[in-house]
């Protein structure tokens, strides 16, 4: 049933800026969503992701340029007129009303027939099993069922665009992975555009058919999660997916028996097997980022460079050991069934075709 | 000797401290706490105590000059007189027609100002506009300034419109003067609740009144119930619009309380004042005897956020 990615365009944000004041939250930004993806936009708080969506939802008047939804130009019209549905982080239920009319209320508002309503209702509760919770009040409700409900209001809207603004931070770990696979089961479900809003990368990694990875108002990086994870556009997508997170090393450049090397002091590491983006012209001052999953311990590879461990912190899967190779401070990821103690003489390697090489000055991939 | 008991209650149970911590019923602080809110309790306490039993005694008895002493013989004609026949200047029909009066002020008032600072507040906190916090400031400045100052104009004001000593006129100045408190009160009130709630209900395309009436006025009990207090209370105790704006026939309580106080023909009725003082401070005093946990609660809800 999923109309994935192909069709036309759903969403298309077009030079949109917002200002406060002389605060600049958006900044000339461009986005075409197409009919069906799962858009997640992802960023630290204050990154303006949630400015972005209160926009698209109409609760936010833009400084410059224009929102199309649907091939409707909508920059200026009512949140209720946008065709979208919103969930809320906090739920936002009216508190002094059952479900069931906490469902209703936009449809009584629009003047529908309560035959309508009353078939509408039936299929969201269904869809989200909420039926035996109709008669109640959302206080007698717990979080993961008001979040559903909430989910259930956008649902009856019958709309094109579902908009989501963090709506698993409230609630804790447990449900928040079950009702993850509940969205993405829905997206599928319904086909509907949806975009996403959240600060937490396992969240986007785990629903997005796209991120947007935004920063200062500004998308840094508009890609498939894999290659935000593998191929990160700059320093700051490097550093802010993926957890444990990644290492950083500074460094430049260098040539050695012939071949390319980043050497930081007197480590060099071999480059073999990266994917330059430019000529990796020897001397450029450059920041190697690698994953802790891309470093090896005790390996027989011949290119292996001796460290010491710093300290060994078991996660269960598996465990993150910290070293100190060349004076630099360095994750790795193991298999949990061996321990390190601290002190202990270990050899590692690299994996130059997974990490990331970035410029020291602009922090751009290379 | 407090660490010698200390050591005592402990050796008394356990070798070492073990479970709950021991509370000791007469601890230095707790001795101190409550000696001075029983002695400020008394302070305060101590005129009603003497206004109520002068009021329950006859003249011939309040002439011995023993205030502190309950009454012998216990008589409530004192109570009666001051409500029915009880001189103010030229008519002696007791207080009970200020009584009258003052809900006639009183209700009116408290309902329009109430109405109108709810619908303020609501307008302030969400839908914000160019100039809304400027408003706001100059409505708040009006709380600032006193009321004195304002008088003369609005009895100028209030006399080319017509309306000056009718009980529209008070009513009228009872409500502008509660807007800047009201507004403050109710304005806090809902910028407290989410905002989620109200970006919800414009997504569902509700209105500004459908929100407000819908959405927002079944949350906000307890600020009106705080609003109610504020101004009945407040419009009650008034006496300086009530002497200016009301006009004699609709002179509130508290204006026809000093009359009669005040206008002495021949014996000062001691037993009279005190229970015609007594019965014009009763509304107030059992509004905050009801809803005094309301209030509380109310004020502390609505001065949240600035």
């Amino acid at each position: 049933m999923k109309t994935n990615t192909h069709g036309g365009t759903s969403v298309s944000i077009k030079d949109l800026s917002l200002s406060f004041g002389t605060v600049n939250v958006l900044r000339k930004l461009d986005l075409d969503i197409s009919d069906g993806e799962f858009l997640v936009l992802l960023g630290p708080s204050g990154c303006g992701k949630s400015t972005l969506l209160n926009c698209i939802a109409g609760l936010l008047d833009v400084s410059e340029g224009q929102i199309i939804i649907k091939g409707k130009n909508v920059t200026w019209e009512e949140p209720k007129d946008r065709g979208i549905g919103m969930v809320f982080q906090s739920y936002a239920l009216y508190p002094q009303m059952t479900v069931e009319k906490n469902l209703s209320f936009g449809l009584r508002v629009a003047g529908l027939p309560k035959a309508e309503i009353a078939k509408r209702i039936a299929r969201a509760a269904e869809i989200l099993q909420i039926e035996p919770l109709l008669q109640r009040k959302p206080s007698a409700l717990s979080g993961g069922q008001r979040q559903r409900v909430a989910i259930g209001r956008a649902l009856v809207r019958d709309v094109d665009v579902f908009l989501f603004d963090e709506p698993l931070s409230n609630l804790d770990a447990k449900l928040r992975s079950e009702l993850r696979v509940e969205i993405k089961r829905l997206h599928h479900k319904l086909g509907n555009t949806m975009i996403y809003v959240t600060h937490d990368q396992i969240e986007a990694l785990t629903l997005a058919d796209r991120i947007a990875v935004m920063k200062g108002g500004v998308v840094q990086q508009l890609d498939d999660p894999l290659t935000i994870y593998n191929k990160p556009r700059n320093r700051f997508v490097a550093g802010f997916i993926g957890s444990p997170s990644m290492n950083f090393i500074s460094g430049q450049l260098a040539e050695k028996a012939g071949k390319q090397v980043f050497r930081t002091g007197d480590l060099d590491i071999s480059l073999e097997g990266y994917e330059a983006e430019e000529a990796l012209a020897s001397g450029r001052e450059v920041v190697l980022g690698v994953r802790p999953e891309h470093i090896r311990i005790d390996s027989d590879q011949h290119v292996a460079h001796d460290a010491i461990v710093d300290l060994d912190e078991p996660m269960g899967a598996d465990s993150l050991v910290w070293l100190k190779v060349a004076g630099n401070p360095l994750s790795v990821r193991v298999e949990s069934g061996k321990r390190y103690r601290p002190g202990e003489r270990v050899k590692v390697s690299f994996n130059a075709a997974m990490a990331s090489l970035f410029d020291a000055k602009t922090e751009e991939r290379v | 000797m407090a660490e010698a008991t200390a050591i005592q209650d402990r050796s008394l149970t356990h070798a070492e401290p073990w479970g709950a911590k021991p509370k000791r019923m007469f601890a230095p602080a707790t001795v101190m706490v409550y000696s001075i809110l029983i002695v400020a309790a008394l302070y305060y306490l101590l005129p009603l105590y003497v206004m109520v039993m002068t009021s329950l005694k006859g003249m011939p008895e309040i002439r011995l000059g023993n205030i502190f002493a309950p009454p012998v013989e216990v008589t409530f004609e004192p109570w009666v007189k001051a409500w029915s026949q009880a001189c103010t200047g030229l008519y002696c029909e007791g207080i009970r027609t200020g009584f009258w009066n003052s809900v006639k002020i009183t209700i009116p008032s408290v309902i329009a100002s109430i109405i109108i600072a709810s619908v303020n507040g609501y307008a302030l906190s969400n839908w914000r506009f160019r100039g809304s916090e400027v408003f706001f400031m100059i409505l708040l400045f009006g709380a600032f300034i006193p009321y004195q100052v304002m008088l003369y104009p609005l009895v100028i004001i209030t006399r080319e419109l017509g309306i000056f000593g009718t009980l529209t006129g008070i009513v009228v100045i009872h409500t502008i003067f509660g807007m800047p408190i009201l507004t403050l009160l109710f304005r806090n009130y809902f910028a407290s609740l989410p905002p989620e709630l109200f970006k919800a209900a414009r997504v569902d395309g509700a209105g500004f009144w459908r929100i407000f009436l819908q959405i927002m006025l079944p949350m906000s009990l307890p600020i009106f119930v705080v609003a109610v207090i504020l101004q009945v209370t407040g419009i009650w105790n008034d006496f300086l619009f009530g002497v200016i704006f009301a006009g004699t026939p609709n002179f509130p309580m508290t204006v026809q309380l000093n009359n009669v106080v005040n206008s002495v023909q021949g014996v000062k009725e001691y037993n009279v004042n005190m229970a015609a003082t007594i019965l014009t401070g009763a509304v107030p005093l059992l509004i905050y005897f009801f809803s005094g946990r309301y209030f509380v609660r109310g004020i502390a809800a609505g001065a949240v956020k600035g």
